[in-house]
């Protein structure tokens, strides 16, 4: 096909009609730019909470041109990489702004990212058809973890090493496979110059590509289906004679300019940390990480930066009395089920005499005792299981899951339970657009008991982010154990309260 | 002898008895450092030079940045450049690390950015240093016969005695809020070449360049910082009056 067939000339540029028109005929310029700008159309309610995703997208770009700049002067080598950072900081000329920019900039990437996934939860913008949308942004946040986790052994201070040590050591508590990952994964039997090396082409190449490309997704899949709304009413639904929906607007010049504003009062922000107090108290440059990293000495105290202290609480919080209580839990869930029918009084004695049975097991039968009672248990379910049907079959696969829960906590330490529920803890956000079934998307539609979970949800994140900075004490224990449970039933009992919820009705137009 | 001793240092340690590994609360004296103060920092260096550089090393720090405090290169090379090397140096130091550690214990750290790591939620770096470098005091227990009560069992022998001279450690028992308290009191026992109060502003011009040395670019840092705010709350302002224009059509 000749080039000249395919498209119509542009028009509208002016003197530049011609060149782009002949880009055009060869590119889709003008096609990507009218898709994803010019013409399309995002909801004209957007509050102050819409501002975080082009913050996001700003930060990233702050990160990555930093990033290079740093590279030029950073030497990724044991013996060098501390002092490079201070050389840095001292002789190459704007080398300190270009560094604190990249220090600054990381923790902000993470007040921006939890802002806009709050968002998220506000109004249901999960909520299906934005499923996608949801899930390429958890990955994003996911591989934004893994960029700051390795770039935070760059610096090659005490933290910097120390941290990355704990990290990687979680690997080791794994069954079987543990050890042996976690020399893969550092390269060598404590973190050395080996893991420096690998961590800077993972902070450098690989997980920025990954970020970039994600994010391109996001955005793709973002305006296949369109903007949700502080509404969460589809604006699609109501579209003009121009075949555009009424309650939208070009994304530019409209939110271009609006985010244009959101940048600058973000920079503000930014500026007045960056200048004025780039450490951020010890929360974003950590006080321990201008002593340069020693093999030998161990902080007495190693608290992870605060993006990832929630996470390392409930890693803390999971202790032996911990999985007590989490048996206790699923010996209740899975004895409630089975009992379904039964009458109530009996199946609340049914499952208070069940847990009563399993912690008082759980707690003075012999390990290999325990774990083959519950794993003959789980067999024998198997098996029931094959052979019947309907809720009988149900009932037989909740015991059975029941039975391997109970069997593998008694069997693995709590410490390698605490690594998976880290782990489930920042996985469980995948689940959200299927675990909530209100009948509305946006909170200001939602009833008393989602705005509740909601609530109660933030104070625990935030709680379990404050002990998570914190040296281990008995109470911040208890608290955090309590808020990993809360942490937990927020996502688990969604379906439930969500179900119901009494809600408003939507409007049918945005509100406006 | 009795008159000269002055208590300088009060209540800087409160041990809880009941609890005596768990709860040490440490009192830090708030470090009177000026990083405006061009005299003061150049005083410091000049004492950092002779007093510590003998054994600690700054290795990030060059000689020629002291220009920043306003030193001249001749000045820098005529008065703190001691190894005959070049202004354009590294403050590097002789010692052999492993000797050091023999020596010592412990090869003394690099005190480049010191002022940086030693801040805490009890306060600023500065206000460590300050804090410990004035409370030293003889302990015949410990191999260098010195200790320190911010940093108990520390390595360094008090590098500053022969200035601010002796001090030795007195504990009381006092009545606490529900429990005992142990309370340490520092008193001079014999006076060195300088008053307390003499002392203590060496001290504090030390404290005020180290604090300039962990963060040369400090000064410049918040200078530009206004600037930079300055011209972000222009474009604020203008890109709020562009979205105001923009938006005026929007219904």
């Amino acid at each position: 096909m000749a080039a000249t067939e395919k498209k119509l000339p542009v028009t509208g540029a002016g003197p530049f009609n011609g060149i782009l028109t002949w880009v055009e005929q060869r590119f889709p310029l003008i096609t990507l730019w009218k898709e994803h700008a010019a013409e399309y159309y995002a909801p004209k309610n957007f509050n102050f909470w819409y501002y975080f995703g082009s913050l996001a997208m700003f930060v990233l770009v702050i990160q990555i041109v930093t990033g290079i700049f740093l590279v030029m002067h950073y030497k990724p080598d044991a013996s060098q990489a501390f002092a490079s950072v201070e050389y840095i900081m001292r002789d190459v000329p704007w080398g300190w702004l270009v560094r604190y920019m990249h220090s600054t900039g990381a923790s902000a990437f993470f007040v921006v990212v939890y802002l806009h996934m709050f968002r998220g939860l506000l109004y249901g913008s999960y909520r299906s058809p934005r499923e996608l949308v949801w899930i390429f942004g958890m990955v994003i946040y996911l591989s934004l973890m893994a960029e700051a986790f390795f770039g935070y052994l760059l610096p090659w201070g005490q933290m910097s090493y120390w941290g990355a040590q704990v990290i990687v050591n979680l690997f080791d508590a794994l069954p079987i496979i543990g050890p042996d990952l976690a020399l893969w994964i550092r390269g060598d039997y404590v973190v050395s110059d080996a893991t420096l090396n690998r961590f800077f082409s993972f902070h450098v190449i690989a997980i920025p590509l990954v970020l970039v490309a994600l994010v391109a997704a996001h955005i793709m899949a973002l305006h296949e289906v369109g903007s949700n709304n502080p509404d969460g009413v589809e604006i699609k639904k109501n579209l003009g004679p121009d075949g555009h929906p009424v309650d939208g607007i070009p994304f530019h010049p409209y939110y271009s300019v609006k985010d244009t504003f959101g940048v600058m009062v973000f920079l503000a922000v930014f500026a007045v940390i960056m200048f004025f107090m780039p450490e951020f108290g010890g929360y974003f440059l950590e006080y321990n990480n201008f002593i340069p990293a020693d093999p030998l000495k161990t902080p007495s105290h190693i608290a992870p930066v605060w993006y990832f202290t929630p996470y390392y609480s409930i890693l803390r919080a999971t202790t032996d009395n911990f999985m007590v209580v989490l048996a206790a839990i699923v010996t209740l869930w899975s004895v409630g089920v089975v009992t379904a029918r039964a009458h109530r009084p009996i199946r609340i004695l049914a499952m208070i005499v069940g847990a009563l049975l399993v912690v008082l097991g759980f707690v003075y039968v012999e390990r290999l005792i325990f774990v083959g009672v519950f794993v003959a248990a789980a067999l024998a379910s198997a098996a029931a299981m094959l052979v019947s049907r309907g809720a009988t079959a149900r009932a037989y696969r909740t015991l059975f899951i029941a039975a391997v829960l109970l069997a593998g906590f008694k069997l693995l330490d709590a410490k390698v339970w605490g690594v998976v529920l880290m782990g489930l803890a920042t996985l469980i956000f995948f689940l959200l657009p299927w675990l909530d079934r209100s009948p509305v998307k946006s909170i200001r539609y939602k009833g008393p008991l989602f705005k509740t979970a909601v609530a109660l949800f933030v104070i625990v994140f935030l709680v379990l982010g404050y002990y998570g900075t914190q040296p281990v004490t008995a109470a911040g224990t208890f608290i955090s154990q309590l808020c990993t449970l809360l942490y937990f039933a927020f996502f688990l009992l969604m379906p439930w309260y969500s179900t119901i919820d009494k809600t408003k009705p939507e409007p049918a137009r945005v509100t406006w | 002898m009795m008159k000269l001793i002055k208590t300088i240092a009060a209540l800087l340690l409160v041990v809880p008895a009941v609890s005596f590994a768990a709860d040490t609360h440490v009192h830090l004296d708030r470090a009177p450092v000026d990083p405006e103060d061009r005299a003061s920092l150049q005083r410091g260096a000049r004492t950092f030079v002779n007093y510590c550089l003998n054994c600690h090393s700054a290795n990030y720090m060059r000689y020629n940045r002291l220009a920043d405090i306003g030193l001249t290169d001749q000045q820098i090379r005529d008065n703190l450049v001691f190894t005959g090397g070049k202004v354009g140096d590294l403050m590097k130091v002789a010692m052999d690390a492993l000797e050091a550690k023999e020596w010592f214990g412990t090869a003394p750290p690099d005190l480049t950015v010191i002022a940086r790591s030693r801040s805490s939620h009890a306060g600023s770096g500065p206000d460590w240093l300050y804090t410990y470098l004035r409370t030293f005091y003889r302990d015949n227990t410990r191999p260098t016969g010195w200790n320190n009560v911010i940093y108990p069992n520390v390595a360094m022998p008090h590098a500053l005695w022969q200035l601010q001279g002796e001090q030795v450690l007195k504990e009381t028992q006092e009545p606490g809020p529900g429990y005992t308290r142990t309370v340490q009191k520092l008193s001079l026992a014999k006076p060195g070449a300088m008053s307390p109060q003499a002392y203590d502003e060496l001290v504090a011009d030390l404290v005020n360049y180290m604090a300039y040395m962990a963060e040369p670019a400090r000064h410049h840092r918040v200078t530009i910082g206004l600037y930079a705010l300055l011209v972000i709350f222009i474009l604020i302002a203008l890109s709020y009056a562009l979205k105001k224009a923009y938006w005026k059509d929007v219904h």
